[in-house]
């Protein structure tokens, strides 16, 4: 990927950490860290991979995205308003009575929005269906699900991932997202879910690990993931949890509340300082 | 009473099949029980659009859910302690909330499951589907309603639960000329000294419970009850009015069923009494599911026992 490629995608992540922020602050809740960990890899999907027509969200033919970790709603929505299936206005008012977006996403509510999440382990069997539909139909759109680390305890996400290859999906993606952080600590203190590759590898997935915060790894892993033929892929991301916020990185504490007005204004100027130095000042 | 029977089961995977070759978005899930569900028909003819998904019912249920999303119209099916017991969360978020147009294919209900036990004779299905909003819930009283229900299950836009048995049952219906309306009670018969309100294979025993109160000069209305969600609020409403005694009798608990469907809604708009007929919030056991019927008091003679009771009779 050259640099200016790099620096464009750069840019986006930040415009995407800020509408987490001003999301979950005005929301006064929702899941900052899990949303901030996973902002370089919904850039990257929106703004590089994904076939998707924010015009025409419904689009028969389109890439499906699935956030099977669905309380990071704030990076998905601020996401899908920069790539313009709404405006950015909307992120103001994010888990307010009324609100297109509501506080896990809600395909009935959202343009852009594949499927309905948030009760965690299901997303990504819904993103099987989607890839089967895919294979029966003669479709060649691919489908992208992102599950988090926690939320690979439950056990419906191995029975995706079993069905997935037994299926012969290559039409699907599963990413990972390993912040290694859940809500009661330390992934590997409450239950711990290693070795995931193996795991991955043993249900039949062609399995990558990249750090979910480089662009040249994620674009050499999605390129590798699209040649794959006869089995699924599965891309474990090595990330940290509130990452692009200093005070929020790598804190189990960030899971879930919103930030109050001091710590939004750190927040946005941290970001705001950061896009300045990638854009050289333009906007 | 009709010789002929049959399992609902059967009008359910024949009907599917059928509609296989009408209806390309028919898709078929399974969750290794093709043969005993009957899914087996469709599975047979249309391989391509069958999937098993193997004892992973969660899985399937979303699975489904990702489908319906696509735009194929899913029929996921299982025993109806998985399909609407283990997988209930799943039925409720991925196919409940977003309203998603899944059917729910949900055989061996109650406790005509017979002989393999408790553990597999789902009594609280309706119950639990009941309270997933925008879910329609069906229980075909015989296996041309289930032929039938099948067919308009298909035509309703949204998701539906169909509820079908194991054991072979009556035929008493006839569905061939008449056009079956999902959320329209049924009058089997008209009688104004107690209205006996059924769904399900109870459906017949009601008819015959009704033969047996003429005899002894109790007049009984029957009314198929067969969508249970939403409910049929003007006929019962006017049952009460009219009768004055309402008895329910489902294969089901006697818990969050049609029993306690039909109560609620008299309560509310005509207040008389209601007895209900249903498994009496107590676990099943093994045992011939004739024999099991009726020893659980889902027969016509109870029936009619407990209506001549209610009536004072």
């Amino acid at each position: 990927m050259n640099s200016a490629e790099k620096r464009r995608l750069e840019a986006i992540a930040c415009r995407l950490r800020m509408g987490i922020i001003e999301g979950t602050y005005n929301a006064k809740s929702g899941h900052p860290g899990g949303s901030l960990s996973s902002a370089d890899l919904l850039t990257y999907l929106y703004f590089k991979e994904l076939d998707v027509r924010p015009d025409e969200p419904d689009w028969p033919d389109r890439d499906r995205f699935v956030l099977s970790k669905g309380h990071a709603a704030p990076v998905l929505y601020a996401a899908l308003a920069e790539r313009g299936f709404f405006p950015a206005e909307e992120l103001k008012h994010l888990r307010h009575v009324g609100s297109m977006l509501q506080g896990h996403p809600s395909m009935k509510s959202t343009p852009g929005v594949d499927m309905s999440t948030g009760s965690l382990g299901q997303g990504v069997s819904t993103a099987v269906g989607m890839a089967l539909a895919g294979k029966i139909g003669r479709k060649d759109y691919r489908v992208y699900a992102l599950c988090g680390d926690g939320e690979i305890q439950e056990g419906q996400v191995w029975e995706a991932m079993m069905s997935a290859a037994h299926f012969d999906l290559d039409n699907f993606v599963v990413i990972i997202d390993f912040n290694r952080l859940q809500i009661d600590g330390r992934v590997t203190d409450v239950m711990n879910p290693e070795p995931l590759d193996k795991k991955l590898e043993a249900f039949g997935f062609f399995t990558q690990v990249v750090d979910g915060h480089d662009f040249d790894e994620l674009e050499s892993a999605f390129d590798k993931a699209s040649l794959v033929k006869g089995r699924p892929s599965a891309i474990i991301m090595n990330t940290v949890k509130g990452r692009g916020v200093s005070f929020m990185e790598d804190n189990a504490g960030w899971h879930g509340k919103g930030p109050n007005a001091e710590e939004y204004e750190r927040a946005m100027n941290e970001l705001k300082a950061r896009l300045a130095r990638i854009t050289g000042g333009a906007k | 009473m009709s010789e002929k029977k049959a399992a609902t089961r059967d009008g359910f995977g024949r009907e599917l099949a059928a509609m296989g070759h009408e209806f390309p978005d028919i898709v078929v899930l399974n969750a290794d029980l093709s043969e005993t569900t009957r899914t087996g028909y469709f599975e047979k003819e249309f391989p391509e659009r069958h999937f098993n998904c193997g004892i992973a019912e969660a899985n399937m249920m979303s699975i489904a859910a990702g489908l319906a999303s696509a735009g194929y119209v899913p029929f996921a099916s299982s025993f109806a302690m998985f399909a609407a017991g283990r997988a209930y969360e799943q039925v409720r978020n991925s196919i409940g909330y977003p309203h998603l147009n899944v059917k729910i294919g949900a055989s061996h209900a109650g406790i005509s499951v017979g002989e393999d036990g408790a553990s597999h004779q789902c009594c609280e299905d309706i119950a639990l589907m009941r309270t997933i909003p925008g879910m329609t819930i069906i229980c075909p009283a015989d296996e041309p309603e289930a032929r039938a229900a099948t067919r308009a299950a298909y035509h309703h836009d949204g998701p539906v639960y169909l509820r079908v048995s194991r054991f072979a049952t009556p035929i008493i219906s006839d569905w061939s000329n008449k056009e079956f309306e999902i959320g329209k009670g049924v009058t089997l018969r008209e009688g104004n000294d107690v209205a006996i309100i059924a769904t399900g294979i109870m459906v017949p025993e009601a008819v015959e419970a009704a033969k047996l109160l003429e005899a002894e000069g109790v007049n009984a209305r029957v009314i198929n009850m067969h969508t249970v969600k939403p409910l049929d609020a003007e006929i019962v409403t006017r049952a009460a009015k009219e009768c004055g005694y309402i008895v329910t009798v489902e294969e089901h608990s006697v818990i969050g069923g049609l029993g306690e469907a039909v109560s609620s809604c008299v309560a509310e708009n005509c207040p008389v009494p209601v007895k209900r007929i249903g498994v009496n919030d107590e676990f099943g056991y093994s045992g011939p599911a004739a024999e099991l019927l009726k020893l659980f008091g889902l027969s016509a003679e109870n029936i009619a026992k407990v209506s001549k009771e209610l009536i004072g009779k």
